[in-house]
């Protein structure tokens, strides 16, 4: 009862914000909010950026890839010589170059996939200097590219597709500091750490035992890493760890800004194409598929575990607790993650590795189908934009009529685009995962034998590859082999998607609009929402239904049942 | 849709299972095996690639189960080689066709004056040559000189003669057609090879067929869709070693076969050529398959008023008594005047007084002395006992009373102005002199007409008409046809400027033209049909030619090209919601040997994977020619809004397309259990 009411809750303050935060959103955009502009002016003037100069999609991609290369080489750098920069109270040493390396993509690229502990491998500095700027910087990146390619649509016969420069600035000033910074009060009222003082040294008089306790600047860390969908935690044990999370507000909380820039975005697509409806009819796609992804896993975990049934033991608690906190149960727990595997956030508040097979794939299966619903910071809207402009050409001939979205005809350069955007990823994830259970560097690192062992590297690559980052755990990854490996699959799966989505939006930015008659295929119905769903479900269904027959599925199997 | 005009063109409609064709479409299906043939349709060039592949593993590893998978994916290559061959074929036997009547004919060449005798193929453009009662027209031409019948049948399968002459919009003959009266003297405009009958075997044979956009477009789509298999059927055997054994190759192949979109791959040219060729069975001759593609696009129509819209005869349609004259008088009065006027107008009249009132006393041939219409006095009649009655064109009547002293009644200026307010002509009959009533002369709009304006509304076309008359005649034109707009008064320059006015929104404009001064216009438009019977610069400007010149048939041009949209969306539907059930087919068949609980996935419960294998990629194979005639013959189009048209077909090819393999693969793999195979 609790839970659902929680769940009203969550759903009503995101409607709230779908509507205001949404309509906010596009004013930032569209260069109509200026509260910073104290801060904002003398950026573009360091940057020596004109704000009012556009950029075509060549330029903005140009830009775009040049910022990220920087940005890698920048987070690198501190990384491996964090040993001899300051605010690093727990001494600890330079980060290897593959692991530096790895992690930097991943940071850069929105991923936050971890191949190590948080706690007990980055400095202060690291945590805040390097990883921190990227989770703000890479969200905002992530948020521009779906706008520039939302102009594409909103325009006519327009060669440019705004300012990379701009729009990345305006979405970190104006979007992603001011509620990070109130929020980060919320967290640590709540009980989140905001300190450099080092760890804690606790000795415990009655037992006679000593305990070291890391802390640092968490709270600032910990909103971020929810609101940009990037989910990097400080700690190791992520959105588990009292600190990082320490109550069921901000458990709930956590849940809530992960899901407001995606979910808000479609309000502001709808905005700018002048037709809310097309936004709404996007966002119902995309909640449709979450509300069946959370269903399907959250029906697994309250299944309860099959090893334990096995061994005879009478569970206490409600389902499948192996792996999850007693404070959060499954709902919670299966809330949290769905949500994070759902938005390429990745955080977790409870053992991915531990949930039933079917959980699993439940999780898996959000990032399998493209991180669409509602996915990762613009990353959710401009891929799901990919596989609407899919669903236009493949349906939308059904109506006699060459087919059109939005006002513009997809034509030729549109599908090459837009299959691009839809190939890259699964390209990625398969052929990586063939590649690492083909070779013994590879097939080493699980921790697990058979089916269980094969979704260990499978879920990894598939994150990788949506730039999810969350990690199914039961995989030594920290070796040169995955660190290089899950860099290439996070860069293609970052780039790879990206390059399409720009080059998509400069062809459409460029086209004439088309009169919407009678005749045309409408695209704010719940005919092509339905239709939506179904090609996106079919085409992740296509591409991974193999891999996951011997994963997760071969393992419910083999354990006898599939719920 | 009604009204449907049929004439027994050139293209004589042949049966789908015509034997002719069918033999060729068999010879070409082998013929078209050459990889040099097979490499321009990508989605199939993977099926030969992994037929040779699995041939391969067969004469190496031989089993029953790698020969069957072989020839079944043959069979595959082969079907779909059919289909295309099928098309080919159909266009092919209408080209054989026109080119019987391009017999070798020789040509009386007028060189200063004195003729000679030269063969046809010698012609250049701009020669002259002269052409007598059956005398066979050598070449493409204009007529300079004379005026005569000819028949065109040849070309238009049209038996009634046409009258043809110099200067005009009537001048333009074409190779091939005959003579049959007269002496006509001809200035060749097209030099052998390149005339109006070559442009025509070359369109329908598809000789030089180019991809269309939107089919461009598609086969990027197909690409990517057989692109993105190879790496889920490479990646799935390493897979499958980690997880214990490998898979045979020849299952791999099976399976990539399977699920790259070979339905549509298949069937995507052929249900472009059979589109043009649904338009050269209506006896359209488009010039490329991008005018056909941009018909279904079209959003706004330009039809011209006479012909089109109305029949272009004006026919007697009211008797309107004036001066306290009867109905029934004005009626009778104005047949006798009629009686002997044999143009359609006064046809209408007898008619109509015969209709109304049973009017039938006297006949034509009864003593009686007629006066014929003549251009001076702009009346005609009939005198009989001393009794003058006329009927006539209001201002010659209005002084025929005048002259005669009688007075014209006051209610006589509103009645015609009533008339002519509503779109129609007004007619005044009188007797001695005085005038008694008015005829009403109506542009008989053509039944159905509205009806199918609406339903063009319905698939979101605006229909315009065009028309010389003035803006009040029109408008009740227009309100009377229920078309969305109209243009008065309508120049050539007018219409052009409307056309590009349509296009700067964003529409797609669709005409039909015949004269010369059409051309600018016809040219513009995205879909400009000219008429056979126009003049060869209209017939050049245009991209379709109707070989029947009814403009009406610009209707039916939109709606082949919806249709050919249509179909091909509703097979690529259907072949891409065809892969979800050989998934279920396959892959429990791969994996059983690696993990046996696997069996739960065989939901259809296939006797053995061997057996499931098979039965998927002979459901491939088989579902390619058993939509041929759905390619051939176009998915039907009902007009309605998109949104029911598009509900109709997402169910039926998209939800039928999951479904249907289902049923299909098991009833194939019940066959093969029954028959033991396995």
């Amino acid at each position: 009862m609790a839970f659902t009411v929680e769940i009203a809750i969550l759903v009503g303050a995101l409607a709230l914000t779908w509507r205001y935060f949404g309509s906010y959103m596009a004013a930032v955009y569209e260069g109509r909010v200026h509260f910073l502009r104290w801060l904002e002016r003398p950026i573009y003037r360091m940057l020596s950026v004109s704000e009012s100069s556009e950029q075509s999609w060549r330029r903005y991609l140009f830009s775009l890839l040049v910022f990220s290369a920087v940005s890698v080489a920048v987070t690198f750098a501190i990384l491996v010589t964090q040993g001899y920069l300051p605010l690093n109270p727990q001494h600890l040493g330079n980060v290897t170059p593959a692991l530096a390396f790895n992690t930097a993509v991943s940071f850069v690229t929105n991923t936050d996939w971890q191949n190590y502990a948080g706690e007990t491998t980055m400095s202060y500095l690291s945590q805040m200097g390097a990883l921190a700027v990227q989770n703000f910087v890479s969200a905002s990146v992530g948020i521009a590219v779906a706008i520039a390619m939302v102009r594409g649509f909103s325009r006519k016969g327009a060669s440019s597709i705004g300012n990379f420069w701009v729009d990345t600035v305006r979405g970190i000033l104006y979007i992603l500091l001011p509620v990070s910074v109130v929020m980060t009060v919320v967290f640590v009222w709540q009980g989140a750490p905001q300190t450099f003082l080092g760890p804690a040294s606790v000795h415990n008089v009655l037992n006679g035992v000593s305990q070291v306790i890391p802390r640092g600047p968490v709270a600032s860390q910990e909103v971020i890493k929810q609101f940009g969908t990037n989910g990097g935690g400080f700690f190791n044990a992520n959105g588990a760890h009292p600190y990082e999370n320490p109550t069921g507000l901000t458990n709930i909380l956590s849940i809530y800004l992960i899901l407001t820039i995606p979910v808000a975005l479609t309000y502001t697509f709808g905005k700018m194409v002048g037709s809310i409806r097309e936004g709404v009819g996007i966002l119902v796609a995309m909640l449709a598929l979450f509300a069946a992804t959370f269903a399907f896993t959250l029906v697994a975990e309250n299944g309860g575990n099959p090893a334990v049934a096995a061994g005879g033991i009478t569970a206490v608690h409600h389902g499948n607790m192996v792996g999850k906190e007693a404070r959060f149960g499954t709902g919670n727990s299966v809330l949290y993650n769905v949500t994070s595997t759902e938005t390429s956030t990745g955080s977790v508040n409870s053992s991915a590795d531990s949930y039933t097979a079917v959980g699993g794939l439940g999780m898996m299966a959000g990032m399998m189908y493209g991180e669409v619903s509602p996915g990762g910071v613009g990353s959710g809207l401009y891929t799901m934009l990919i596989f609407a402009v899919l669903t236009v050409f493949i349906s939308g001939l059904m109506v006699g009529r060459t087919p059109e979205y939005l006002r513009k005809k997809i034509q030729r350069t549109e599908i090459l685009w837009a299959s691009i955007g839809v190939l890259v990823m699964p390209i990625t994830v398969l052929i990586l995962t063939a590649i690492t259970v083909a070779i013994p560097a590879g097939r080493a690192a699980t921790l697990n034998a058979g089916p269980h062992g094969f979704s260990e590297i499978l879920y990894a690559f598939t994150s990788q590859g949506n730039n999810n980052g969350s990690a199914f755990a039961g995989l030594s990854s920290n070796t040169d082999f995955f660190n290089i490996a899950g860099a290439v699959a996070m860069l293609l799966g970052r780039f790879g998607v990206m390059v399409p989505v720009l080059a998509l939006g400069g062809s459409l930015a460029q086209k004439e609009e088309v009169p919407v008659t009678a005749g045309t295929f409408r695209t704010a119905t719940p005919m092509f929402t339905g239709l939506l769903v179904g090609v996106i479900l079919l085409v992740g269904a296509l591409n991974f239904f193999p891999a996951v027959a011997l994963g997760p599925v071969a393992e419910a199997l083999v354990h006898g049942r599939f719920f | 849709m009604q009204t449907k005009i049929r004439t027994k063109g050139v293209a004589r409609s042949r049966s789908l299972f015509d034997r002719e064709i069918l033999a060729f479409a068999a010879a070409g299906s082998v013929r078209k095996c050459d990889p040099r043939t097979q490499v321009k349709n990508p989605v199939m060039f993977v099926v030969y690639l992994g037929t040779i592949v699995t041939l391969v593993s067969s004469l190496l590893k031989p089993s029953f189960f790698s020969w069957a998978v072989t020839v079944v994916l043959a069979a595959t290559v082969l079907f779909a080689n059919f289909a295309e061959a099928m098309a080919e074929g159909r266009g092919k036997a209408q080209a054989d066709e026109l080119r019987r009547t391009r017999t070798e004919t020789s040509a009386r060449r007028l060189r200063e004056g004195v003729e000679e005798l030269v063969l046809a193929s010698e012609l250049r453009q701009g020669d002259l040559v002269v052409c007598e009662a059956g005398d066979t027209i050598p070449s493409d031409g204009e007529i300079v000189d004379g005026v005569a019948s000819v028949d065109e049948s040849a070309i238009t399968g049209e038996s009634a003669p046409v009258i043809r002459e110099s200067g005009g919009d009537r001048s333009a003959v074409t190779g091939g057609t005959k003579v049959l009266s007269d002496r006509i003297v001809v200035r060749i405009i097209a030099n052998p090879g390149d005339t109006f009958l070559d442009h025509m075997i070359a369109m329908v044979e598809g000789a030089d067929r180019k991809k269309t956009p939107n089919e461009v477009a598609l086969t990027v789509l197909l690409i990517a869709l057989t692109v993105i298999f190879l790496p889920v059927v490479v990646s799935l055997e390493y897979f499958a070693h980690f997880s214990g054994s490998g898979v045979a190759v020849v299952t791999l192949v099976a399976l990539l076969v399977c699920l790259i979109p070979t339905t549509i791959g298949a069937l995507l040219s052929a249900i472009g050529i059979a589109g043009m060729d649904r338009l050269v069975q209506r006896n359209v001759l488009a010039m490329s398959g991008r005018a056909v593609e941009a018909a279904g696009d079209v959003s706004t129509l330009l039809l011209d008023k006479t012909g089109t819209i109305t029949f272009g005869n004006r026919m007697a349609s009211r008797f309107i008594p004036v001066s306290g004259a009867s109905e029934q008088e004005v009626a009778r009065l104005g047949r006798l005047a009629s009686l002997a006027d044999e143009t359609p107008e006064g046809r209408s009249i007898v008619v109509l007084a015969k209709e109304r009132f049973g009017m039938r006393e006297f006949s034509a041939e009864d003593s009686f002395e007629f006066i014929p219409f003549s251009a001076a006095t702009r009346m005609s009649g009939v005198n009989f006992d001393g009794q003058q009655v006329r009927k006539g064109a209001v201002d010659a009547m209005k002084r025929w009373a005048q002259e005669a002293g009688k007075e014209i009644p006051g209610e006589l200026d509103p009645t015609v102005a009533e008339v002519a307010k509503s779109g129609s002509t007004p007619l005044i009959v009188g007797s001695n002199g005085a005038i008694i009533g008015v005829i009403e002369l109506k542009d008989t709009v053509k039944p159905g007409i509205k009806e199918r304006f609406q339903q063009l509304r319905q698939v979101g076309i605006r229909t315009v008409m065009i028309t010389g008359d003035n803006p009040l005649t029109a408008a009740a034109i227009a309100l009377e046809a229920g078309v969305d707009d109209f243009l008065a008064e309508a120049t050539p320059e007018r219409k052009l400027k409307l056309i590009v006015e349509e296009q700067g929104d964003g529409k797609l404009v669709a005409m039909t033209g015949d004269g010369t001064n059409d051309a600018p216009a016809l040219a513009q438009a995205d879909v400009g049909v000219a008429m056979n019977s126009g003049t060869a610069a209209a017939k050049e400007a245009g991209n379709m030619v109707d070989l029947d010149s009814n403009p009406t048939k610009l209707i039916e041009i939109v709606e082949v090209g919806k249709q050919l949209l249509i179909t091909r969306g509703a097979l690529t539907t259907f072949s891409i919601a065809n892969d979800l059930a050989k998934y279920f087919a396959i892959i429990p068949a791969m994996f059983v040997p690696i993990y046996p609980q696997l069996q739960a996935l065989n939901i259809m419960h296939l006797h053995s994977p061997a057996s499931a294998i098979l039965s998927a990629v002979i459901f491939n194979a088989l579902i390619i020619v058993l939509l041929i005639p759905l390619a051939l013959r176009g998915v039907r189009f009902h007009p309605a809004s998109a949104a029911q048209v598009i509900r109709r077909n997402v169910f039926i090819y998209g939800v039928g397309g999951v479904i249907l393999p289902f049923i299909g693969i098991k009833l194939i793999d019940m066959l093969l259990t029954v028959t033991r195979l396995y």
